[in-house]
């Protein structure tokens, strides 16, 4: 299919931009726990939105499906007008959706230098032969992969550079683990970046700077953006648009303000504050 | 004064029992009891029996330092539970042997016999005997309590010295023919008398390692600063001097070995190359694959039909160099067709389903309906040597075969270390550590895993021609599924994942015990070959999973909760560091 056909079927009444993430029907069931019971949902290129919704909502769940992680038992995946349903995830982050993990799934024995160089993966291309031999293409390259590897640390300032490179991502805090997720999922030159709760367990201090970081991702490297996210006040300062979920199912979406007043989600938060920021 | 913990006295004085039982029950005491290993008094089945009790005596009371405690006061109570527990273990002995002795056990231990009784007691028969067989015992479990009454460095020395003299007299071989072709024959003759070594030489041997010992560590410490230096041009430029000594070295050893060590070592080549290989699947890919063998014969069998004036079949009489492509090619087609329904699959499922290939292939090479082709159980036979230039490497000139075997460890060696360090190799690592998310990061694993098998697979077949021109002549009993084990553990013991710590697992195992049929430098072993390798495998397991010269990688992955929690410690309170901006940046 073709990014025409994209244009098509998106829906009327929104910014006239090409749709990136168009999904529609979406189903997905554990057993008798119906995750995802019918989304629809479009995201635009160079959006931020914001996923948000009770714990089990579905949301992660919905970034697994997405992802290829597991096959959706129903609905559409359009991802730049292309159907990605069915997809190894491999070929899904090829096609450039990366992602992180809301339980930090990092290569803890690998060096921080080294998760960032072999999510490139999919970016290079020297093979077994090459490597044998050593050829010049292969050198160039590799030494480009590491200069890129450090480029994207550099993009959180001294954190994770000098001496971090080459140690263990194990060593690394809790929240250098969550930074060296974001720039792992950097590597893989994504259009699209699916963050699941990237400040869970963040200090305030900690969380203003990643939201900072997030609109920089958005602003200065032209990445569409969704995240999920349990604290409110980065949902409203990130986000163009807000989608809630529920049950696996979309109660609301609009802007910050208007899902904040919404009836049906001051219900399905109701009972539940604590998990609210 | 702390006082004596029996119940743990008497563990380790029962185990020292229990492996002295062992020793006789398995036959290994009586087997080695007329080798001796120093002259005139001390048997390698006496080594074997008692080598434990010193041990057992010294661990009886060995408690570790803990930081900023006293440490534990040394005294008597260390030499009292090391008698005791020398004398458990002894009690131990002499019940085995009084039971021996009065019941007749041999429908079961068909190695127990009157004689090993005789032995054990030295002729003085059971009541008169025991006194030896508790006696001895104790006085050695006494004497390892007494290595705590000593500084640590000087119980270092000794038990190096202990060790080394005992090494000396193992591998008589080794050094005598060494010291002949140094044209020191008479040294030899000098120091050894029966392939034992004299005491008076065991003695000076001794003394000279206790006095050289510290000497000696400085020196490695120095080849360690030498090879890792801080700065690195320097570092690269030793590592080329050292690389070049060590080939110079590779180029004279066979010449000081002879031919029968040559013959050993060859072997020991020939196993490493396919525990590269191996390596590279199990140790990098993280894939166990325990039909490895299939592809080891697959090149043997392409070399040897295409080479044998006899072949079955063709009559093509090609050169090992024309036939070598094709066996690669073969490996690689193998590796394919074998990797690709495996796969997908994880963990045991893989183990058993390549196990199961390897039995496959080996029962294709020996069925009738490839007779024609392979000969069945009549194998193919007449397969010529490698030319090389006017000369011809082939197995009746094991110097010859050595130095090829090098060449191709070589090669095998940096087409490890060259993947290990590329993109692929990242992958692997990758796919090692989560599959899910290595997929979920762009890598297509399935393919990353192909690659890994077809690599192995060419190795091994790359053995197998190798072995097809060695040996001359092969059937479908070379290609058992205990090959794919012994090079499995070689790569376990050794280190896996980790290209020096598989040279190390060849070397110990395949050189000093041997190979599934190829004799060791300790060929008396034999018989009891797989059983030392079955207790060495369960050893490493339990105390040194990640091998003897495990890659840092492996180790982390192994021991990396601890590690993790060292890390936690340091900084509490999480990301504490990140304020030390540079000023005015
Ligand atoms: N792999 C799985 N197996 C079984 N049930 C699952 C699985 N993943 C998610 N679920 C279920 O789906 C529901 C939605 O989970 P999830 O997507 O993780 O919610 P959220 O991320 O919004 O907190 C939950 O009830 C959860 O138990
Ligand atoms: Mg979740």
């Amino acid at each position: 299919m073709t990014a025409r056909a994209g244009t098509l079927r998106s829906m009327p009444g929104r910014r006239g931009a090409e749709a990136m993430l168009e999904i529609g029907g979406l189903h997905k069931s554990f057993g008798g726990v119906h995750a995802l019971a019918g989304v629809d949902l479009r995201v635009d290129e160079g959006e931020i939105v914001s996923v948000i919704g009770p714990n089990g909502a579905g949301k992660t769940s919905f970034f697994n499906v997405v992802t290829g992680l597991y096959p959706p038992d129903g609905g559409d995946i359009m991802f730049e007008g292309r159907s990605i349903v069915g997809l190894e995830s491999s070929e899904i982050t090829e096609a450039g959706i990366a992602r992180t993990f809301q339980n930090v799934r990092l290569f803890l024995n690998m060096t921080v230098l080294e998760n960032v160089m072999v999510a490139q993966h999919c970016r290079t291309r020297a093979g077994a032969f090459r490597a044998v031999l050593r050829t010049p293409f292969l050198r160039r390259e590799e030494a480009e992969i590491e200069t890129r590897a450090k480029e994207i640390l550099a993009f959180f300032g001294t954190r994770l550079v000098g001496y971090r490179f080459d140690q263990p991502a194990l060593s690394l805090s809790y929240a250098n683990r969550r930074r060296l997720e974001i720039a792992r999922a950097m590597a893989t030159r994504p259009k699209l970046l699916l963050l699941d709760e990237p400040v869970a367990g963040m200090n305030p201090r900690e969380t203003a700077e990643l939201t900072g970081l997030i609109r920089k991702l958005r602003d200065e490297r032209g990445l569409t953006v969704v995240v999920i996210e349990h604290d409110m006040r980065v949902v409203r300062d990130v986000s163009d648009r807000v989608i809630v979920l529920d049950h696996g199912t979309k109660i609301a979406e609009g802007s910050y303000d208007e899902v904040s007043s919404n009836e049906a989600v001051i219900e399905a938060y109701l009972g539940r504050p604590a998990e609210v920021g | 004064m702390t006082p004596m913990d029996l119940r743990r006295t008497l563990r380790w004085g029962s185990l020292a029992g229990a492996v002295m039982v062992f020793t006789c029950a398995v036959g290994l005491f009586e087997a080695f009891e007329d080798r001796l290993l120093v002259y005139p008094f001390l048997s390698l089945g006496h080594v074997l029996l008692l080598w434990f009790l010193p041990l057992a005596g010294y661990q009886a009371t060995n408690e570790p330092v803990l930081e900023g405690m006293e440490a534990p006061s040394k005294g008597l109570h260390n030499v009292m539970a090391g008698l005791v527990a020398g004398l458990a273990g002894g009690v131990l002995m002499g019940v085995f042997t009084v039971v021996v002795d009065a019941a007749d056990v041999r429908d079961v231990f068909v190695r127990l016999s009157v004689r090993l009784v005789d032995l054990l007691t030295h002729g003085w028969g059971v009541p008169g005997g025991l006194v030896l067989i508790v006696g001895v015992p104790a006085m050695l479990g006494m004497a390892g309590g007494m290595l705590h009454l000593v500084s640590a460095p000087v119980r270092r020395r000794l038990i190096l010295a202990l060790e080394w003299a005992l090494v000396v007299a193992l591998l008589e071989q080794v050094f005598s023919q060494v010291l002949r072709q140094l044209r020191l024959g008479a040294v030899g003759n000098l120091i050894f008398t029966r392939r034992a070594l004299e005491w008076w030489a065991a003695l000076a041997i001794a003394a000279l390692v206790a006095l050289l010992a510290e000497r000696a560590r400085g020196g490695m410490g120095r080849i360690k600063g030498y090879l890792f230096a801080a700065d690195a041009v320097r570092r690269t430029r030793n590592s080329i001097w050292s690389a070049l000594a060590v080939l110079a070295f590779l180029v004279i050893l066979p010449q000081l070995l002879g031919s029968l060590l040559s013959e050993l070592l060859a072997n020991v080549g020939l196993f490493l190359l396919m525990g590269l290989g191996l390596n590279i699947v199990v140790g990098l890919a993280g894939m166990l694959d325990l039909g490895y063998v299939a592809f080891f014969a697959v090149g043997a069998y392409t070399v040897g039909v295409l080479t044998s004036p006899i072949s079955p079949r063709f009559d093509l009489e090609w050169s090992w160099w024309a036939a070598l492509p094709v066996a690669i090619l073969m490996s690689v087609v193998a590796g394919v067709l074998v990797g690709t329904p495996v796969i997908r699959m994880r963990g045991d499922y893989l183990a058993i389903v390549t196990l199961g290939f390897g039995e496959i292939v080996r029962i294709l090479f020996l069925s009738d309906w490839l007779a024609p082709v392979f000969g069945g159980a009549q194998g193919v036979r007449n397969v010529p040597g490698i030319p090389v230039g006017v000369a011809e490497v082939r197995g009746s000139q094991p110097v010859g075969v050595l130095y090829f075997a090098f060449g191709l460890v070589l090669v095998a060696a940096w087409v490890s270390w060259a993947l290990q360090e590329s993109r692929l190799g990242r992958a692997w690592t990758a796919i090692r550590e989560d599959e899910t998310v290595a997929a979920a990061m762009g890598i297509n694993v399935v393919r990353a895993k192909l690659n890994a098998f077809i690599v192995g697979a060419i190795l091994a077949g790359l053995g197998g021609a190798l072995f097809a021109a060695k040996v001359g002549s092969m059937f479908p009993s070379s290609f058992e599924l205990l090959v794919s084990i012994i090079v499995l553990v070689v790569v376990i013991v050794g280190g896996m994942g980790n290209i020096p710590g598989v040279a190390v697992g060849a070397v110990l195992l395949i050189g000093v015990l041997g190979g599934p049929t190829q004799p060791g430098l300790l060929a008396e072993f034999a018989e009891f070959k797989l059983l030392i390798y079955g207790a060495l495998l369960v050893f490493m397991m339990l105390r040194k999973p990640e091998g003897l010269l495990p890659s840092v990688r492996r180790s982390r992955e192994l021991r990396g909760e601890e590690l993790s929690q060292d890390a936690w410690l340091d900084r509490p309170s999480g990301d504490v560091e990140v304020d030390a901006r540079p000023a005015g940046g």
